[in-house]
């Protein structure tokens, strides 16, 4: 029977039970592989910043714009998973992925991303414009080679310049639909920029173990919990700002406004809550897990509101 | 090879070609109504 380790080189088989004999890995190894959970806010903040883009787009093109941010970041997911295979295979949340758990073999994870990734760029630049296409393709390139390749494994920043990687969508979304980019786009990319250190590291507190096991130097592992929960306030505040500059700025109106004020103060209240816990046992970091979960929601709140003010003031 | 895996290794080649075949389908369906949309244009 082969081992995880050995089923992890580009050479050998997938297959568990006959070493020499290449079982194709199953479809939704694929699927899998391009984390469609995470995929659901990349194509949600993507559409929002395509929606509230002044100009028109033909549904069709903006429904490939959609289909090139998906696939965009099915293929960051999934070159990413390549690169961390050995890693992936020493932390409880990911050792049931499609590679370490030998269900497919690491060249086909290569080929798949690499393929994705070019076809859409590609498709975007023909559907829409190669503004967005070049956008599109610097968001993958930042993922795999600045976040993956070069920053997760070394700093314990990595995150907050990684982040960057996952704010591009609205940005791309707004350019798909004008050619250019504009102050609001930019505001929601701060907005996704400083949101994520306090998402991350809100998980990284209850899953520090994991990290610690793969060898990832996350802010928990490197500098303690308690430097950890402060910086999540640090950031949390921050990203208060980034939340109501849209407001102050003039960019959206009242529905936002309103919405940005409750939802960053539930947030803050929560991040709060985090920086006053002195829980050490991952299994009891109730507050932890429930900024997390927020986390995700507040997001989709925000940019809803985006969309919902715009449509109210174009009525 | 045993007859399992020989099994197994013609039901995942069998799936895989029809989705692609469903993703090739898709593609001719989207290009064509892109190359609509940009003619329209």
């Amino acid at each position: 029977m082969a081992t995880n380790a050995s089923l992890l080189t580009s050479d050998v088989p997938a297959s568990p039970s006959s070493p020499g004999v290449p079982i194709p890995a199953d479809w939704r190894d694929f699927v899998a592989l391009t984390k469609p959970r995470v995929m659901t806010l990349v194509v949600f903040t993507g559409l929002c910043g395509l929606l509230v883009a002044p100009g028109h787009i033909p549904p069709i093109l903006a429904f490939t714009a959609i289909l090139c941010i998906a696939l965009g970041a099915g293929a960051a997911a999934a070159l990413n998973q390549w690169y961390e295979a050995d890693r992936d295979a020493c932390m409880k949340r990911t050792a049931s992925r499609p590679l370490p758990a030998g269900r497919m073999d690491r060249q086909s994870a290569l080929h798949f991303g690499v393929g994705l990734a070019c076809f859409s760029v590609l498709l975007m630049g023909f559907a829409t414009n190669w503004f967005a296409a070049g956008i599109l393709a610097v968001s993958i390139l930042f993922y795999v080679f600045v976040y993956t390749i070069w920053l997760k494994p070394r700093t314990a920043q990595n995150i907050v310049i990684g982040g960057a990687a996952g704010a591009f969508p609205p940005l791309i979304g707004w350019a798909a639909v004008t050619g250019d980019v504009a102050a609001l786009p930019i505001a929601l990319f701060m907005l996704i920029f400083f949101w994520t250190p306090p998402h991350f590291w809100a998980l990284a507190l209850f899953v520090r173990m994991d990290y610690d096991n793969a060898g990832f130097p996350m802010l928990p592992v490197v500098a303690g919990e308690r430097v950890t929960r402060r910086q999540i306030l640090f950031y949390t505040s921050i990203m208060g700002v980034a939340a109501l500059a849209p407001v102050l700025l003039q960019l959206t109106g009242l529905v936002y406004g309103l919405t940005a004020l409750v939802a960053t103060g539930v947030f803050a209240v929560l991040a709060f809550n985090v920086a006053m816990s002195r829980e050490t046992d991952p299994a009891l970091m109730l507050p932890e897990r429930r900024l997390f979960k927020y986390s995700v929601l507040y997001l989709f709140l925000m940019f809803g509101a985006v969309v919902a003010d715009h449509w109210m003031r174009a009525a | 090879m045993t007859p399992e895996e020989q099994k197994l290794i013609q039901a995942r080649q069998r799936s895989r070609s029809i989705l692609m075949a469903l993703v090739l389908f898709a593609l001719v369906v989207l290009f064509f109504g892109i190359t609509i949309a940009k003619m329209s244009n």
